[in-house]
């Protein structure tokens, strides 16, 4: 199976269209935008995961598929859209790394997952070769996207993006067990919810999810009041003396 | 045999994990020091059987590293150390059954620390070495911390771990760079292929940073005399005897025989100078020390000089191609090494009882103990002889050779080692001297005289099981003294393997022979007890005829003073020297210049009411140029490194993702490549 073969082009095409879309997350400003190219993305690797089952005749990845699509191309993008919409963030616009710096950053970190993974799998599958290349890209693109971005939703979403690699290189090794896809899932879940009710608090105590505001109450100063004291303790917005 | 040795290591092991739940009750903490007896005295046996019978193959135990398994072997030169080890580990073991108020704490590492000690002394292969010799480095470490409520000891067990680990950062390479080159770790596949060049060089430094911080010598001998009075007095004991040689055996080990014997004279020129600055250092130190502990923690930097000055001479010995020189150099250091190994614990064990019975370790709160412990004053005369090198006891023997080793310098005929011969000849000699005046210091102000405090005065004999802790070594220490001959042929095979097949012990029968067989030189210990008796009966049986009256006891003349007061019954506490006052004139004469020795008489002016005072300082000069600095460097990269704590979440995140891609293109260029 190589170049110019079906169910090659088509698997390649599905990873490079999770590139993309990586690359789209890396590009947007807006958190609803952002959202959307998630959720898109999430689909994407629904089908990604639902095309490798077809071609390795594996039936278990057709359930990864579905709870890929499920979790991420509905029903997580769908909770970010109600958090967003109850902190009323429609139409923040955020600027940690200007739009042209953070693409060039993208293509050299592509480059570098090339880089790497072309040569140490000259054994390997054409397919399983690009798909890990791919899949390594998508994972630094995410991390990027954690550290690129002030806005807690967007860094839940890099990290949540950063996910979306690695199943996509689960899905592309055959003979990976259903219970370590199924796990990771599990784990994406939890750390979904970790997040938002992170998210939350954040919110609710310093008036804003920029990850930022938190700089100011950490260390072990005397001024420092919230650690360990629990919720009851009014936020405090002055930071150190 | 082997397998019985690795049994008794094994046995130890679990004695250490079985001293957990026993340490709770007397009677356990007797077991298991009881257990720590015999094994050592099986150790005694084992290693006296190999000296004599041969050691046989190598044993490989069905574990070990990763790579393969772990070596056991016990030839000479283990056997030797072994010997050493098993003696002064039965010894301590049994003073610390007599005395079961130990820290509970420091139960059950005492057989691990005899385990690692005898795993590293009969390891047959680097890996084996090193864990032995970290096990025992990490449970030394926990015995001197084991009373840790006091912030000095705490001080010494931090300082004893930060040495205990350069020296794991140096060994490690050490053998690294040996294993590297020859391709395994066994010492059979280490021998067969020696360094040359700058990774010999290597190997020289590293092995003498990492061995020679373990065993004290200069400059790395600061830990010596701070963790010796933290840990507890038989555990100190083991720590001078036994744990010192077992750096001297590694040392020895790699430098003498896995690097080949094709090293060129120069080598032994490292070991011959750090060792003759060491000992005179340890001896000058011992000078002043007004803590007996202290004082014999010095006196033990001052003899691993001396050991180290014979190893490097029979390095360079070899070097030069003359055979019977070196086995000269190298059996004055084995002997020194068991010499100073059983009368130094012996010293260290009358410390021991000396603080339990008279309350302190300060020399100027003791004094006239030989009325409250004749035995322990008795016992302690013989090591302190021993120590101060007077004939027929053991020291002298070793130090006779010793000497002997370095008169013979010249014969390399290199001008320059000549010349540093001839100067460690004047510098071991000087030690030898500053240690006797070291030792007559500690036995004169500890036993003579008269009580200098209350609870001194209220000093009493030490118990049996105490007592025969004392004479076991104090006979020994006779007995080495007397038969150095017949040891030195006892130590035959750890001259072969130090030194090739045709290497001879320097000993006819009872008698020690000095020089090559051209210069005759002999040590008679028999012949010279003999007339040494004859001597001092002659001048008894003089004295009886000059003076027919019946002995009778005058007043004692006090200085010049008036009798002291009645409240004042152990006599005006000025009228007897302190220990300050007799270091005086050796701190005045060489502490100036080599300790940084300060005086400062602080006197009132006329008309002023306060008291005049005097104060008399010095300082170690390692502290001053290699401890501070070291300390200043740590906290400033320790200052560096809390930066990072103050990070954003950011930032933090970018450090990990920077990290992720610098180690991926790495591997991109290592592929590349």
């Amino acid at each position: 199976m190589t170049f110019g073969q079906l169910p090659y082009d088509i698997a390649h095409l599905l990873g490079g269209a999770m590139l993309l879309l990586s690359f789209v997350l890396l590009y947007q400003r807006r958190v609803q935008a952002v959202i959307n190219a998630f959720a898109w993305q999430g689909g994407v690797l629904a089908l990604a995961a639902a095309w490798q089952g077809a071609m390795q005749g594996a039936p278990e990845l057709y359930l990864t598929a579905v709870i890929a699509f499920v979790a991420k191309a509905v029903l997580i993008p769908l909770a970010l859209r109600v958090i967003v919409r109850r902190m009323n963030l429609h139409r923040s616009v955020e600027t940690a790394l200007g739009i042209g710096a953070s693409m060039m950053a993208g293509v050299a970190v592509v480059a570098l997952a090339i880089l790497v993974v072309l040569p140490i799998t000259a054994g390997a599958r054409a397919i399983a070769r690009e798909d890990l290349a791919l899949a390594l890209s998508v994972v630094l693109l995410g991390m990027l996207m954690m550290i690129t971005r002030r806005n807690a939703i967007s860094q839940v979403v890099g990290l949540m993006s950063l996910e979306n690699g690695l199943v996509l290189a689960a899905v592309g090794v055959a003979g990976m067990p259903l219970v370590v896809e199924l796990s990771t899932a599990a784990l994406v879940l939890v750390v979904f919810v970790v997040a938002g009710v992170f998210v939350f608090q954040i919110r609710e105590r310093f008036d804003s999810v920029d990850t930022a505001a938190l700089e100011s109450h950490r260390g072990e100063g005397a001024g420092d009041g919230w650690r360990g004291e629990g919720a009851s303790e009014a936020p405090r917005g002055g930071g150190q003396p | 045999m082997l397998t019985a040795l690795s049994l008794v290591i094994g046995g130890l092991l679990l004695l250490g994990l079985a001293a957990v739940p026993l340490a709770r009750r007397p009677a356990g903490v007797r077991v298991v020091h009881g257990g720590c007896v015999v094994a050592c005295l099986l150790l005694v046996v084992l290693a006296a059987w190999a000296l004599l019978a041969g050691g046989g193959g190598v044993l490989a135990l069905p574990f070990g590293p990763p790579w393969g398994r772990a070596l056991l072997a016990l030839d000479g030169l283990s056997a030797w150390f072994l010997l050493l080890l098993g003696v002064t580990g039965a010894i301590a073991s049994l003073y610390a059954m007599a005395h079961p108020a130990a820290q509970p704490g420091a139960v059950p590492p005492f057989p691990l620390f005899l385990a690692g000690m005898a795993m590293a002394v009969v390891a047959a292969d680097a890996f084996t070495l090193m864990f032995g010799f970290e096990l025992m480095s990490l449970a030394s470490w926990a015995l001197v911390a084991a009373d840790h409520q006091q912030a000095e000891n705490r001080r010494a067990a931090r300082l004893y771990l930060m040495m205990a680990a350069l020296s794991a950062a140096c060994l490690v390479p050490a053998f690294g760079l040996l294993a590297g080159h020859a391709g395994g770790f066994s010492f059979a596949a280490l021998r067969a292929a020696p360094p040359t060049g700058w990774l010999a060089g290597g190997v020289l430094l590293l092995g003498l940073l990492g061995a020679g911080g373990k065993a004290g010598l200069a400059p790395l001998h600061v830990w010596l005399p701070l963790a010796h009075p933290a840990a507890p007095s038989h555990v100190s004991a083991l720590m001078s005897g036994a744990m010192t040689k077992v750096a001297l055996y590694v040392l020895a080990r790699l430098l003498l025989d896995l690097c080949g014997p094709a090293q060129p004279l120069w080598w032994g020129v490292p070991l011959l100078v750090v060792g003759a600055c060491t000992a005179v250092l340890g001896a000058l130190r011992a000078n002043l020390e007004d803590d007996t502990k202290v004082l014999l923690a010095c006196s033990t930097i001052e003899n691993v000089g001396l050991i180290a000055i014979g190893l490097g001479l029979a390095l360079a010995f070899r070097g030069a191609d003359l055979g019977p020189l070196a086995a000269l150099a190298a059996g004055a250091a084995l002997l020194h090494a068991l010499n100073h190994g059983v009368f130094k614990t012996l010293l260290f064990l009358v410390a021991g009882s000396v603080l339990h019975s008279a309350g302190s370790r300060r020399i100027d709160r003791l004094g006239g103990l030989i009325h409250a412990m004749p035995v322990t004053a008795g016992c302690a005369l013989v090591g302190i002889a021993a120590a101060a090198s007077l004939p027929p006891l053991s020291g002298f023997a070793s130090e006779w050779l010793l000497l002997q080793a370095l008169l013979a310098g010249w014969r390399t005929g290199d001008i320059g080692f000549q010349v540093l011969a001839a100067a460690g000849t004047a510098l071991a000699a000087m030690a030898a001297a500053l240690a006797a005046a070291a030792m007559v210091r500690l036995f004169g102000l500890v036993f003579l005289g008269r009580p200098r405090t209350p609870r001194g005065a209220g000093a009493h004999e030490v118990g049996r099981l105490e007592r025969w802790a004392l004479i076991i070594p104090a006979g020994l220490t006779l007995l080495l003294g007397l038969l150095p001959g017949p040891l030195l042929g006892l130590a035959q095979p750890a001259l072969v393997a130090l030194l090739g097949p045709a290497a001879m012990a320097p000993a006819r029968g009872f008698a020690l022979l000095g020089g090559n067989g051209e210069v005759a030189a002999w040590y008679l210990p028999l012949a010279l007890l003999l007339v040494l008796l004859v001597a001092g009966l002659l001048v008894a049986l003089a004295v009886r005829a000059r003076s027919p009256l019946e002995t009778r006891r005058g007043p004692v003349w006090n200085c010049g003073f008036i009798n002291p007061p009645d409240f004042l019954p152990f006599g005006d506490p000025l009228s007897q020297p302190t220990a300050g006052g007799i270091a005086q004139p050796l701190r005045r004469m060489l502490g100036t210049s080599l300790l940084g020795a300060r005086e400062a008489v602080d006197m009132p002016r006329p008309g002023e009411t306060r008291a005049a005072g005097y104060t008399a300082s010095f300082a170690d000069p390692a502290f001053g140029w290699l401890v501070l600095p070291a300390a200043r460097l740590r906290d400033a990269v320790a200052a560096q490194c809390e930066k990072l704590r103050d990070f954003t979440i950011r930032r933090c995140l970018s450090l990990g993702f920077g990290t992720l891609l610098a180690l991926l293109a790495l591997l991109a260029w290592l592929e590349a490549h």
